[in-house]
């Protein structure tokens, strides 16, 4: 089902959770709705279930109008972060809930019911209370609970962070193996990047109540539309510079050390002169520079960490604290001097007051 | 290790002499239902009595019209707590999961009047009642008890410990509010439930004030109420009264020794004192 967001916006008395989001969803996609604690995805997801009742906009499942319509005739299925079965019933009743106040047949219901089992592999637990369950066995119940209707969406709030971190991969991967078996669309709320980046076909970030991008997770990360997205996503995060930008519009001078670094192509708005600029580099865009005719930022070592397997360079560009990955096979020392190049087309550059990305 | 040895010695002391501080009532009722008239009240008094008259028993039974005073009881028990159950359930809900303007107030309201002393009650209730042409009926044993404060307080904490989330997933899987509170929240709040019913059950069973003053005729009146017939103008038959007293407690003594598990768990579950 192709769901879309029209202008919607939640207002809870003074605050405004959610600000004209304006999102078109296709059919049978993952999509992962992304930021941090506070930003309006949950309550977006909420109105998605019709828990909430967006203050304005529209919201259409396919070509209905569904603002008015309640959560159980929306055909969804939800999943929440402290799975919500109910204490009392077996997996299998769980499971079979959903159908028993859908009022189908007892007999036909158990048999949707332990097909659901299967795919979602609790087949030999259907006996046993949630309370007996591990928290990995209880969200495999739970997804189960939410599709065994088979609804045309799925929403999952928060699933996995209840998890230990290796289960957390596992149920990630499950996840995304049951929702490409059903090819169900599926909207999930995460406040991880990686889980968002690792399992969505589309990633939406949003940040107060306002959408910031929405886009394939590698395009986000390689083109983010502003500071917010670059600094967001990536670990260790991106280093960000205070720069000028000098007459040509394509020579960046950083406003510490004087250093000067060449675009690739000028930028188009001559208006651009004049503003202030912040260059952003990823860690893992940096390299050493050994030829020294060649251009490259001198910065001195703070410290070297070894993790896994790279080498986590820690550095100061004039007062500027920076992290770079670099080659673990460079000796360096504390102290030393080296000059760190840029992989060429990886440096962003963005707007100081607006945080907009003018490279992209 | 003797140090904790001497702590656990210390509580057992302390819970032994409490339960012996509670349990003297008891004894010296069961010994004063077997005892001869001219014992009763000699000084000192003597715990065990030299002539076990188990003849008191079917002597108390047989003085008063104790069966119709059972059956009443029992009448009213069983309507009043499943009543009260009903008022308790329904009432809770909207207070833990009905937003309405004015909840919270109204709730308050609602607890302010359990410091109201019941016997200020007494007349304005039995004026009511008269009123209704209610006395002397079983509505007047039983409508008055129909919901407890403290029940509804007791259940809407326990309510309240119950996730939102579960609310959430009953909505979307097509389960109404009404349904939801039957289906899901009466079975998870069972040990609360059970609370509630056997403090009901007590206090119905030994309730005395109440009845007798809106009963009149023998038909009507209850167990505690039929007590009474031991005091008369010349005196009251002591060993008589102890032994009615001591058959009508025991079914209370029973049902709680039976559910005391339930009584516990739902007591300390909702964090409060019973």
């Amino acid at each position: 089902m192709k769901i879309q967001l029209k202008d919607i916006t939640m207002r809870f008395d003074h605050t405004t959770a959610v600000d004209h989001l304006n999102v078109t969803i296709e059919e049978g996609k993952l999509v992962s709705l992304l930021g941090p604690s506070g930003c309006g995805k949950s309550t977006t997801l909420y109105m998605l279930a019709g828990l909430y009742r967006p203050s304005e906009g529209e919201l259409y499942f396919g070509e209905r109008l569904v603002n008015k319509i309640e959560p159980e005739n929306r055909e969804i299925g939800m999943v929440f972060q402290n799975y919500a079965l109910y204490p009392h019933l077996t997996v299998l009743k769980n499971i079979m809930f959903p159908l028993k106040m859908a009022k189908v047949p007892k007999k036909e219901a158990e048999a949707r019911a332990k097909e659901m089992a299967a795919l979602v592999q609790i087949d030999h637990l259907l006996d046993r209370k949630p309370s007996q369950l591990s928290g990995g066995q209880q969200q495999r119940v739970a997804i189960a609970r939410a599709l065994v209707k088979k609804p045309k969406l799925l929403l999952l709030d928060e699933p996995l962070s209840n998890l230990d971190a290796r289960l957390r991969l596992e149920m990630r991967e499950e996840i995304r193996r049951i929702q490409q078996e059903v090819g169900i669309t599926t909207i999930f709320v995460t406040h991880d990047q990686e889980e968002a980046m690792s399992i969505s076909d589309h990633v939406l970030l949003m940040k107060d109540g306002r959408m910031q991008q929405y886009s394939a997770p590698q395009d986000m990360y390689d083109y983010p539309k502003n500071k917010f997205v670059a600094q967001f996503l990536g670990n260790p995060p991106i280093n960000i510079f205070p720069a000028k930008l000098s007459d040509d519009l394509q020579t960046i001078v950083l406003q510490d050390t004087r250093e000067t670094l060449q675009l690739e192509a000028p930028i188009s708005d001559p208006a651009a002169m004049n503003g202030d600029y912040e260059l952003g580099i990823r860690p893992e865009d940096f390299y050493i520079e050994t030829d020294s005719v060649k251009a490259g930022l001198k910065v001195e070592t703070i410290r070297v960490e070894r993790i896994g397997r790279d080498n986590l360079l820690n550095a100061k560009l004039g007062q500027i604290n920076l992290r770079a990955i670099i080659s673990p096979d460079v000796k360096i020392n504390k102290g030393d001097m080296i000059t760190l190049g840029i992989r060429p087309g990886r440096a962003r550059l963005f707007d100081s007051s607006s945080g907009h990305n003018l490279l992209h | 290790m003797q140090k904790e040895a001497l702590s656990k010695g210390f509580i057992y002391l302390l819970l032994i002499l409490g339960s012996i501080l509670m349990l003297l009532p008891f004894v010296w009722m069961i010994s004063t239902s077997l005892k001869l008239p001219n014992e009763v009240m000699i000084m000192p008094p003597k715990w065990i009595p030299s002539d076990i008259q188990w003849s008191n028993y079917i002597e108390a039974w047989f003085s008063a019209p104790f069966a119709i005073y059972s059956v009443n009881s029992v009448i009213v028990l069983i309507s009043s707590t499943i009543g009260e159950l009903i008022t308790t359930i329904l009432a809770a809900y909207a207070f833990s999961r009905i937003n309405f303007y004015g909840r919270e107030l109204i709730f308050s309201v609602l607890l302010g009047t359990m410091m109201v002393p019941g016997e200020v009650l007494l007349i304005p209730n039995f004026v009511t009642l008269s009123n209704l042409g209610w006395i002397d009926h079983y509505q007047a044993l039983i409508v008055p008890w129909l919901a407890s404060i403290f029940s509804i307080f007791l259940l809407r904490q326990f309510f309240f410990s119950i996730p939102k989330e579960l609310s959430f997933a009953a909505k979307i899987d097509g389960c109404s509010d009404f349904r939801f509170l039957w289906s899901v929240m009466v079975p998870l709040a069972k040990p609360a439930l059970i609370t509630i019913a056997i403090l009901k059950a007590i206090g119905s069973w030994n309730a005395f004030l109440w009845p007798l003053i809106v009963t009149s005729s023998e038909e009507m009146r209850t167990l505690p109420v039929g007590l009474i017939s031991f005091s008369t103008d010349a005196g009251t038959r002591y060993e008589l009264l102890m032994a009615a007293s001591s058959m009508i407690i025991l079914p209370m003594i029973i049902l709680f020794i039976v559910l005391q598990k339930y009584i516990i768990e739902g007591v300390a579950r909702a964090g409060i004192k019973g």
